[in-house]
């Protein structure tokens, strides 16, 4: 039987087939920003890290930043690639139990680190329970943020735990789970479906689940 | 961005002296605008030194009653620090007021004070800048200067100073504790710490090359009543128009700081004596140097309105 076609697979076959022509045209060299060229010029760095509980040793040009290495060389594809400037929080992970933007961070400065992603969160057989109220709630409609979403939305429920303030936090002393709190503590995480209620109510249905 | 190659520094003396001897090293500590900024090949550092491990994360209290802040506290600790959250509680709030909860778990204290400015020209490198590309002019001056400093400005830059944290830092005279290759330290008040543009707006701050930052001291709690109040395009997750940064002290010794409005974290005497006679009078002091484009000068109203809003929040 095939495999079944799917988007990865398609843009796979897509992208190998620009490639095969560009190769056509350049046959004496490799070309600048090609992979064989950079190694060539480039530094390449060792880094060991810990994702989802597995050891995982590469060895990267310094400029690789923790986003690319980890769809790019772990094909860990479920972290997305939004803006790659930090302003919309789709490649959100949790390094050493914080929520971080991974294309703002060079892997190389993470040597030794823990590192969850949203495979290590749960998967599709036993979903973590945040992930189960995304889907309850309706929490996404095309689901590119969704990874980085449910990162950032259980380290949020950690954070509040953990008696870390924000910007809604009217006391400095009293932190507690409000509607008002994750709307303001998960403004780093962009929706362009604009699915914010719903993704409000999951977090809160997983806050009082927490509570009970 | 541009090849580089990267090294980790093992103590504060190595850090200084790899940055004094290689050619285009920078250092990079929480690095979310450094490598944002190294992706649009607006900075191009040849070599970087990360510094992430060099011990400097602690908040100690100092023999003189006040703070230590090591450069390397993120964010997101020194907001929640206890007692920055009881005696500077202002410094809590500005650093709330800014970025994302991702950034703020990232973004140290000392890279935050040597945060660049987010002007739209100096971000497009299609455009004249005086402060990416010295001498290649101004693009903001004659272009869309909507978000840029009223207060501070010069021929060559009217670039507004982006942090809130530095804000509250200069409310609160903060020193900026260095370390430099010859082994030397010294202290910079934070006055004298973020230089205005002048004719050299590429020269920010009063760092000489390799000089690290290590730590943030401030004085003694002022006490009194602290408020932070931020207004920005949107609720969360922007940069301010208009920042003010107040302590309502006691014994009347009341004081301001401004931010999204000047060219560095400002302050002004004449705004501070101005305190008792309300937010109509401080606004007026702290704006009589202000030098508006058709594009900003609703930022004067605005920095009035935003004091109006911030003694009443001091009454409630």
């Amino acid at each position: 039987m095939p495999d079944p076609l799917t988007r990865r697979s398609l843009l796979q076959g897509s992208a190998a087939a620009a490639a095969a022509i560009s190769v056509s045209g350049e046959a004496q060299a490799a070309p600048a920003g090609s992979p064989q060229r950079r190694k060539e010029q480039q530094q390449m760095n060792p880094v060991g890290l810990t994702v989802n509980g597995r050891e995982v040793h590469l060895q990267l040009d310094p400029r690789t930043t923790l986003l690319d290495a980890l769809r790019e060389h772990m094909h860990l594809t479920g972290t997305k690639k939004g803006c790659d400037h930090g302003q919309c929080g789709a490649c959100t992970v949790i390094v050493e139990g914080r929520r971080i933007n991974s294309c703002l961070t060079l892997a190389v400065m993470h040597e030794g680190d823990r590192i969850t992603t949203i495979e290590g969160l749960g998967t599709p057989e036993k979903l973590h329970p945040m992930q189960r109220a995304f889907i309850t709630h309706d929490g996404y409609q095309c689901g590119y943020c969704t990874p980085g979403q449910i990162c950032s939305a259980v380290a949020v429920l950690e954070e509040i735990g953990a008696g870390i303030p924000s910007h809604a936090t009217e006391n400095l002393d009293q932190i507690a789970f409000s509607d008002n709190e994750v709307r303001e503590r998960m403004s780093g995480n962009i929706c362009r479906c604009a699915a914010y209620p719903n993704i409000v109510a999951a977090i809160r249905e997983v806050a009082e689940g927490e509570k009970a | 961005m541009r090849p580089f190659t990267y090294s980790r520094a093992a103590s504060v003396e190595e850090a200084a002296k790899t940055a004094a001897t290689t050619p285009g090293a920078r250092f990079i500590a929480g690095g979310t605008n450094l490598l944002d900024l190294m992706k649009l090949q607006i900075e191009t550092p040849a070599h970087l030194i990360d510094v992430n491990h060099l011990g400097l994360d602690r908040i100690e209290p100092t023999a003189e009653g006040g703070l230590k802040i090591g450069a390397l506290v993120r964010n997101t600790d020194l907001a929640a620090d206890k007692t920055v959250r009881r005696d500077y509680a202002v410094l809590s709030r500005a650093l709330l007021a800014g970025a994302s909860g991702q950034l703020r778990n990232k973004a140290t204290t000392g890279g935050n004070l040597l945060q660049r400015t987010r002007c739209p020209y100096f971000y497009d490198t299609r455009m004249p800048c005086n402060k990416r590309r010295p001498g290649s002019g101004c693009g903001a001056l004659k272009g869309v200067s909507r978000s840029l400093a009223i207060l501070g400005t010069s021929e060559a830059c009217i670039a507004q100073h982006p942090s809130d944290m530095a804000v509250a830092l200069r409310l609160l005279d903060a020193q900026v504790d260095t370390a430099s290759a010859d082994g030397s330290r010294r202290s910079i008040p934070i006055a004298d710490f973020h230089l205005l543009p002048g004719d050299t707006p590429h020269i920010e701050n009063a760092l000489k090359p390799g000089e690290l930052i290590t730590s943030v001291t401030l004085p003694r709690p002022l006490g009194g009543t602290h408020v932070y109040r931020k207004v920005r395009d949107r609720a969360s997750y922007a940069f301010a128009l208009v920042s003010v940064a107040a302590v309502f002290a006691k014994d009347g010794q009341t004081r301001f700081a401004f931010g999204g409005i000047a060219t560095k974290p400002w302050r002004t005497p004449a705004a501070d004596a101005a305190a008792s006679s309300g937010a109509a009078a401080v606004a007026e002091a702290a704006l009589s140097d202000a030098r508006p484009t058709v594009h900003n000068a609703f930022k004067q109203r605005l920095t009035a309105r935003t004091l109006a809003s911030l003694y009443r929040q001091k009454g409630a």
